[in-house]
């Protein structure tokens, strides 16, 4: 908690400057307005009517706050203007994909633990697909799943499950081999078949990467299913709030729909780590 | 019906050879490491051409490796403006942009325990947000030409690179300054003998994660809005129009140009982090 | 003996109290002693008698909180901003990144030496050392005794008058060790600097020093000081002989002393 105090003053400043920005950049719209009425305007009218412009290069908090509250808590749920609805819609393609993405990805990476063809072979491009743009795929993906009639949430997901597949692999492989010689030894002592070894020793010591991958692969996986959400023409879901945002030049609308996926990547992190301290805090590895 | 038949059996065999080559006594050797990825990595190229030949998949669904090779070679002109764009101009401009502000930010805030420790747990949870989501607001703000893109390609790789040069900084350890102390030396002698040098593991770390960071923020960026050139515009064109081998041509090049520049980078990290035990012990 | 020659180190009343979150830590409670110009001072006792916290407020790198200590007339602030001492720690400490020349160039860039005096220095102390031929050697390369001696050539170079050593030997074996404190006998013998050398080994202690001072713990005290009658010039194998058998005995009276306070 020695960090609460000065994260509030960042987050304070953060803020403040947001306000100032937001004053600096809507100002030039209403000078042009102003200049076109051939008004004469003081700085606190400026001031003002850059906090509530229709349309501001910058929307001030405020104007953020109100469209989030409008979008998350005055809107019926399942109204297509709910940014909760939209929320969902991102969300459930996300986990989905992450549940597969991870569940192949463990398996994998005991495949390449337990076998040397497996290691060999497959690791190396598990290592080297990490520096390689997959997101760029993503529409491809979109379009040829969908021309074979399969739309909506499982293209999506087949994104996100791609996205947080190889970040898990390579995390639980190098969680899976965590353990050092000394420990390796001691099983061989008790004679204990591989499958015990991998049961009472490599899985539990494994914990602490795979939370680690979980948490990369659960942002990675988000990013995927809102990107996923771009190529047919933005019908649902919070990318698609932020092209259409884009395209009617809804500021506002986009930045609601940013801090919405903010918040969603923060709360799905943030509950992986709960789980994570609760796992470990039960499994003695502390902190 | 052959093409089929030629892939399983292909298959096979290379599984076979691959399982002989890693229980060998060779398979230590550093040649041999090589091979077996790039047999496997051939395998699946050659699969993927009989299976697609054999079955006789839609080119509009899937086209054979075969086909792409031919468009890549037809349409080098479009591919080298296209990466130009998007991997010169987006994302190695952002790149360069951000890696840099983000160390020197870090060097700023070097002196002040208090910003420090406000800093990095924010920097730490807006890396974990979709950043990509900031590219129309960017497109908003500097157009539809690179400069959003490399504006994009800034906000995604500033925050890593913030947080892991402070703790690059911070891993000096105590006897090491307090040695600095007894020679009576300076804050800046300090910094640039003892704790830069002791950072750059994690500074490179950092750079690492960029690369890849940047150039699918350059890519991603474009899905957003962009003129008439540039990789992520190339994509979701042609996906539009089913010219599904231009797309696999374009991404061919993007993983090519991935892959090269992490390279580059790991290769620089080889140089200035030689003394490091993780790449010593090898 | 110790009255005609200069005053290295005073310490009169000296108090370090750590405020922590248990409560109060008395790391040094009324410590008073005098360093001689020339002096071998080894400083013995147990975990948290206060030895390595005495040696660091010498070096300036802890505040008392009570009492005085001064350093060459000066307070160890300035004492350590006039460079008067070398340090030399538990762990050898050398930059990775530097090969043993470099590292041992290091204070001598800070201090402003120029490149030639630099070079020149780095030669003849790699030599004191016995490490000629490994300038170009990294760290790394080098054994735990080889690095602690090239810690040491590192605290040599710039000819600071005092040397300051904290359980330097501590992580090595017995043979290394005998042969560093040989070397570091004879390197004491021929630069007639002034050594603190803080240890847990009896007869280190013993061995090396013209004095020898035993703390005890709870709080940091000194519970004896013992003047060493051994001549200065002493082979290995004096270990054996009763002299030192008694003076060793008389330590560890001492320690046991302190430890029965408790």
């Amino acid at each position: 908690m020695k960090s609460l105090v000065p994260v509030l003053a960042v987050v304070a400043g953060i803020v403040a400057i947001w306000y100032a920005a937001a004053v600096g950049l809507n100002a030039q719209w209403t000078y042009d307005q102003a200049a076109r009425a051939g008004v004469e305007l003081g700085f606190t009218d400026v001031l003002r009517d850059a906090m509530v412009q229709d349309r501001p290069v910058l929307p001030a908090p405020h104007q953020v706050a109100v469209e989030l509250y409008d979008t998350v808590i005055d809107k019926k749920i399942t109204s297509k203007r709910s940014l909760v609805y939209h929320g969902w819609i991102t969300v459930s393609a996300t986990l989905l994909g992450f549940v597969i993405g991870t569940g192949l990805g463990i398996l994998l990476a005991v495949g390449i633990v337990h076998n040397r063809a497996m290691d060999m072979s497959v690791m190396p491009w598990a290592i080297a697909s990490q520096t390689i743009p997959i997101l760029a795929i993503a529409p491809m993906i979109i379009v040829v799943l969908n021309s074979v009639g399969v739309q909506g949430l499982v293209p999506k997901a087949i994104i996100s499950a791609y996205l947080s597949f190889f970040p898990v692999v390579v995390g639980m492989v190098a969680g899976l081999r965590s353990p050092d010689a000394m420990q390796l030894d001691l099983m061989r002592t008790y004679n204990a078949s591989r499958v015990e070894t991998f049961w009472k020793l490599r899985l539990p010591a494994s914990m602490p990467y795979l939370f680690t991958s979980l948490k990369v692969g659960i942002a990675a996986s988000l990013v995927g299913a809102i990107v996923g959400e771009l190529p047919t023409g933005a019908v649902a879901g919070l990318g698609a709030r932020l092209l259409s945002g884009s395209y009617y030049g809804q500021t506002v609308q986009i930045w609601a729909a940013l801090i919405a996926a903010a918040c969603v990547a923060a709360a799905l992190v943030g509950i992986i780590g709960l789980v994570q301290r609760l796992m470990l805090r039960r499994m003695g590895m502390g902190q | 019906m052959g093409w089929v038949i030629f892939a399983a059996v292909f298959w096979a065999a290379a599984w076979w050879v691959n399982g002989r080559l890693s229980t060998s006594v060779l398979a230590d050797q550093r040649g041999v490491k090589l091979i077996v990825p790039t047999i496997f990595g051939l395998t699946i190229l050659v699969v993927w051409e009989g299976l697609v030949r054999g079955l006789n998949v839609p080119g509009v669904i899937l086209p054979p490796p075969s086909v792409i090779v031919g468009t890549i070679g037809d349409s080098l002109p479009i591919l080298w403006e296209d990466f130009v764009q998007t991997f010169v101009k987006g994302a190695l401009s952002g790149y360069a942009m951000g890696c840099g502000a983000a160390f020197l930010i870090a060097i700023v805030i070097d002196r002040s325990a208090f910003l420090q420790r406000g800093l990095l747990p924010v920097s730490s949870f807006i890396a974990a947000l979709p950043i990509i989501g900031t590219a129309p607001i960017m497109v908003m703000w500097f157009g539809f030409d690179w400069q959003s893109k490399a504006a994009v390609v800034v906000v995604m790789v500033f925050f890593p690179m913030l947080v892991n040069t402070v703790q690059g900084l911070a891993s000096s350890e105590a006897m090491q300054r307090d040695l600095m102390r007894t020679y009576g030396a300076g804050y800046w002698q300090t910094l640039i003998k003892l704790r830069l040098p002791a950072a750059m593991p994690f500074i490179f770390n950092g750079l690492k994660i960029a690369t890849t960071l940047a150039l699918i923020g350059a890519i991603v960026a474009e899905f957003f809005g962009s003129p008439i050139r540039g990789m992520g515009f190339r994509i979701s064109t042609e996906v539009g129009r089913l010219g599904l081998d231009m797309v696999w041509a374009e991404i061919t090049v993007a993983a090519i140009a991935g892959s090269a520049f992490y390279g580059i980078v790991a290769l620089i990290e080889k140089g200035v982090t030689f003394w490091h035990p993780s790449q010593r012990a090898g | 003996m110790t009255d005609t020659r200069e005053v290295i180190v005073e310490a009169k009343n000296l108090d370090l109290t750590f405020e922590t979150n248990d409560g109060p830590v008395h790391a040094l409670k009324d410590v008073n002693l005098t360093i001689g110009k020339g002096d071998f001072v080894s400083f013995i006792g147990p975990s948290g008698c206060g030895k390595t916290t005495f040696l660091r407020v010498i070096a300036g790198l802890e505040q008392a909180t009570g009492g005085s200590v001064t350093v060459n007339g000066m307070s160890p602030e300035e004492a350590r901003r006039s460079r008067a001492y070398g340090y030399v720690f538990q762990a050898a400490g050398l930059y990775p990144w530097r090969t043993i020349a470099g590292n041992v160039k290091l204070p001598l860039e800070i201090m402003g030496f120029d490149r030639a005096e630099q070079g020149r220095r780095v030669k003849n102390v790699l030599e004191l050392v016995d490490l000629e031929g490994f300038e170009k050697k990294y760290p790394w390369q080098l054994s735990g005794g080889m690095q602690q001696r090239a810690s040491i050539a590192r605290a040599l170079a710039f000819d600071a008058d005092i040397l300051l050593m904290d359980e330097p030997f501590g992580a090595l074996d017995e043979i290394v060790r005998d042969h560093l404190n040989e070397q570091l006998l004879s390197l004491w013998a021929r630069t007639e600097k002034t050594i603190g050398f803080v240890t847990h080994s009896i007869p280190e202690a013993v061995y090396l020093s013209t004095r020898i001072v035993v703390m005890s713990p709870r709080p940091g005290r000194i519970t004896d000081v013992i003047e060493s009658s051994l001549p200065r010039e002493r082979p290995l194998d004096i270990r054996d002989s009763k002299e030192f058998i008694d003076i060793a005995h008389r330590v560890r009276e001492g320690l046991r002393a302190g430890h029965s306070d408790v």
